[in-house]
């Protein structure tokens, strides 16, 4: 217990003592909108003290890098790293998704290979899953790779890339072999180099403004075999075990804060500063109201976390709290930011760059991004489809 | 912080599980939808054998110390017995003594030593605490309390006294020398005017006015002071956690009724479930429910660890009340013109809703009341 207690006082006394002092530009929210070489090599920056000073990859084996503790040290770090608002660190995917899968099915010469640069962000990872028109359906993917020699040549295009302009490498689900017997085994899991001469990174412009999202076309992209993890047409076991670690079903091995997290306890004091009608937001009764809804949603989804502990009382419908949880937080999350607008009455409409924007429009922004969550990884329509069909046994469409 | 930082504490213990089992398996036996039809047209609104078998289970002594002829498992116990209740829209005297024994319980150690162990054995109680006015601050009821010699006499009106025609005892609010004071009555001491029956929302329930003019009880039947502050906050908390129980109760019965009927009709060719438009709003009474049953048993809880529980019992209620309200109202809707008729459930438990939503505060009353703690 003391043990525990002093590690995280330690934590915390070392995050307020080398935190960044705050950049004069807005840093991106999470790692989905680094758009600029500032923004990406400010973050860079700090995931290397943060490792230098051994609090990333506690929790992995030392012999790649990693400090061999318990998961509980990592956990420690990255809640104080919320709870003191000091910046993420960037290289998400590598850290909670291409890592774990590594470390977990990889083989010595891989682990060797990528893990100490994930934990250093010298290696930036990117996801190579989505295509342009394959959204969640990620068993119809039709990027191609194809055997010469000793080597494969890709050809297509993935989307909706997060760091992809400043990745060096990706995890790609690639078709290797279009007549298979099923849709499933004709595809093959890549750790794939982004150096090569065929691959094309274009930027995405977001309703942000920000480039945070790119476009990766493969064009006779000629990659090494060893590049191929796994056995030719296992892509998709190995793609669903790295959507394990995505959605945090086993919670990952390493990560590392991924995202600024704005509670509605910082609402709360947003109300407290902005003004509308003249006078402070949180004086006014339906305001106060609405703030009061707020907590409860939020403090009833919290608890839902802690009953999900008992059997007992889950057993109608034990699917129910897992399935329903990203509905319920990333819907939560966006009505949430814009109720934070309207706090600001008039100011309301203030974009970043504005100097009275409050917060320098990091609301307006929250806002717009929290789309992100409600539309990736499967729209809120399709996760309300999901629960209402295999939770509560509606009928299909 | 802007709020006192909230507590996630949860605990269920083996003997609450074990209740939830008997409990869930006991409404669904004894109070199918149609007994309940059946008893909305009896007098007293519930099966006296059931209730015997309530009480021979020991349900109606769990919150009673062991001292005083209970389980002293405490409120929280009560939970599991409650939700179940509340889904299968049984009706008996439990809740209104349940509220009754809270009560007794901050009263002097003469009060609870005759009425505590009669209720454990199966005697019934309720209490009378609300006005004309409709006020939910129990603190303001305004029946007159008047001392005369050794013994108070009661002159005034109280409303929605639940079960009141069947309770052998009423824990009675006033204002003595305008303070809250509270007195315990035997209903068989009554005038025979005394009890009016009163038609409410859900007839499931039962309902009295009780109308008192300078009826005498003796002062020893009384509590005062600080003893009548913590009477009434007892009650408070009881009645929050136990409406809300069997609200979440409710809200899993609609549901039910609700899925039933959107996987057996069909309109244009489809079963009208596969339509997202009722699809999804289903799903939205789905999460309703599990965030109604996180804040009931999160404040269960807190009452069991002694600690603070105001904050959850008023979360727990306002959460409750809005997600069964939002549940019924949208089953009378997917039910279409069959859910406009008498004959379909939708309406029970729409009912039932309203009902629940009204007693000891709406969702508005309890998120006014939590802003001004939490909004400081």
């Amino acid at each position: 217990m003391s043990e525990i207690e002093d590690f995280r006082a330690d934590v915390s006394a070392w995050l307020e003592e080398n935190r960044p002092a705050e950049p004069d530009f807005l840093l991106p929210e999470t790692f989905m909108e680094v758009g600029t070489d500032r923004q990406f090599h400010f973050l860079r920056d700090w995931q290397q003290k943060v490792y230098e000073a051994g609090y990333l990859g506690m929790a992995w084996p030392k012999e790649y890098g990693g400090g061999g503790k318990p998961q509980m040290f990592q956990d420690i770090v990255n809640a104080e790293m919320a709870r003191q608002k000091v910046p993420f660190v960037p290289n998400t995917i590598g850290l909670n998704w291409a890592g774990p899968l590594i470390l977990a099915i990889g083989t010595e010469a891989e682990k060797h290979k990528y893990i100490p640069g994930i934990l250093s962000a010298e290696d930036i990872w990117c996801q190579g899953f989505s295509e342009p028109d394959n959204g969640s359906d990620l068993a119809a993917a039709t990027t191609r790779a194809v055997r010469d020699g000793d080597d494969w040549i890709l050809n297509g295009s993935k989307i909706w890339t997060s760091l992809g302009t400043f990745a060096k490498y990706m995890i790609l689900l690639a078709r290797t072999n279009p007549e298979a017997d099923n849709r499933y085994a004709g595809l093959s899991y890549f750790l794939a180099p982004m150096d090569v001469p065929g691959v094309d990174v274009q930027p995405i412009r977001k309703l942000t403004g920000e480039y945070g999202f790119t476009q990766t076309f493969f064009t006779d992209a000629r990659i090494p075999g060893e590049c191929l993890m796994g056995a030719e047409g296992e892509g998709w076991q190995i793609a669903m075990k790295t959507l394990t670690f995505e959605r945090g079903a086993t919670g990952g091995q390493a990560g590392g804060l991924a995202m600024n997290v704005v509670s509605v306890a910082d609402v709360v004091e947003l109300a407290r500063r902005v003004q509308r009608d003249g006078r402070p937001a949180l004086e006014d009764p339906i305001i106060r109201d609405q703030l009061v809804q707020f907590l409860i949603e939020d403090q009833g989804d919290r608890l839902t976390g802690a009953r999900s502990r008992f059997p007992a009382l889950t057993s109608e419908r034990p699917a129910s709290i897992a399935m329903s949880g990203k509905l319920r937080s990333t819907e939560l999350k966006r009505r949430l930011m814009q109720f934070a607008i309207t706090l600001q009455g008039a100011n309301g409409i203030r974009w970043v760059g504005d100097d009275h924007a409050e917060d320098r429009g990091l609301w307006q922004r929250s806002y717009f991004n929290a789309f992100s969550a409600t539309i990736g990884g499967g729209t809120s329509q399709v996760q309300a489809n999901i629960v209402g069909e295999r939770v509560l046994g509606l009928p299909k469409d | 912080m802007a709020e006192t930082r909230l507590q996630t504490t949860m605990t269920f213990s083996d003997e609450q599980a074990m209740l939830l089992d008997t409990a869930v398996e006991f409404f669904r036996d004894k109070s199918p939808i149609a007994k309940v039809r059946e008893l909305m047209l009896s007098s007293d609104g519930f099966d006296e054998s059931v209730w015997r078998e309530m009480i021979d289970l020991g349900w109606t002594g769990l919150a009673i110390p062991e001292a005083y002829g209970g389980s002293g498992l405490g409120l929280a116990a009560a939970v599991p017995i409650a939700e179940p209740m509340g889904r299968h829209l049984s009706a008996t005297p439990w809740l209104a003594t349940q509220l009754f024994t809270q009560g007794i319980l901050a009263g002097s150690e003469d009060l609870k030593a005759t009425y505590l162990p009669a209720v454990a054995e199966g005697a019934t109680g309720s209490v009378a605490l609300s006005e004309l006015d409709g006020d939910w601050d129990l603190g303001r009821a305004n029946l007159a309390f008047t001392v005369s010699g050794a013994a108070v006499t009661l002159s005034g009106t109280k409303t929605f006294v639940l079960n009141a025609a069947s309770a052998d005892y009423l824990l009675v609010s006033g204002r003595l020398d305008g303070a809250p004071a509270l007195a315990v009555i035997a209903t068989d001491q009554l005038p025979s005017d005394a009890l009016r029956t009163e038609t409410v929302i859900d007839e499931t329930r039962r309902s009295s006015e009780l109308i008192l003019e300078g009826f005498a009880v003796p002062a020893q039947q009384t509590i005062t002071g600080a003893a009548a502050h913590e009477t009434l906050q007892r009650i408070r908390d009881a009645a929050l956690l136990l409406i809300s129980a069997e609200s979440a109760g409710g809200i899993a019965g609609v549901l039910e009724v609700i899925i039933d009927y959107l996987n057996t009709r069909t309109a244009f060719g489809r079963k009208i479930g596969s339509y997202q438009g009722l699809k999804h709003p289903t799903v939205d009474i789905l999460i309703g429910l599990e965030r109604t049953r996180s804040h009931v048993y999160h404040a269960a809880s807190l009452l069991d660890a002694g600690v603070a529980a105001e904050t959850a019992l008023r979360m727990a209620k306002a959460q409750a009340s809005d997600a069964f309200a939002f549940a019924g109202d949208r089953a009378i809707q997917f039910h279409g013109g069959f859910g406009f008729t008498w004959e379909c459930d939708a309406q029970l438990y729409l009912r039932r809703a309203l009902w629940s939503q009204y007693a000891f505060g709406d969702a508005l009353h309890h998120r006014r009341q939590l802003a001004e703690s939490l909004l400081r």
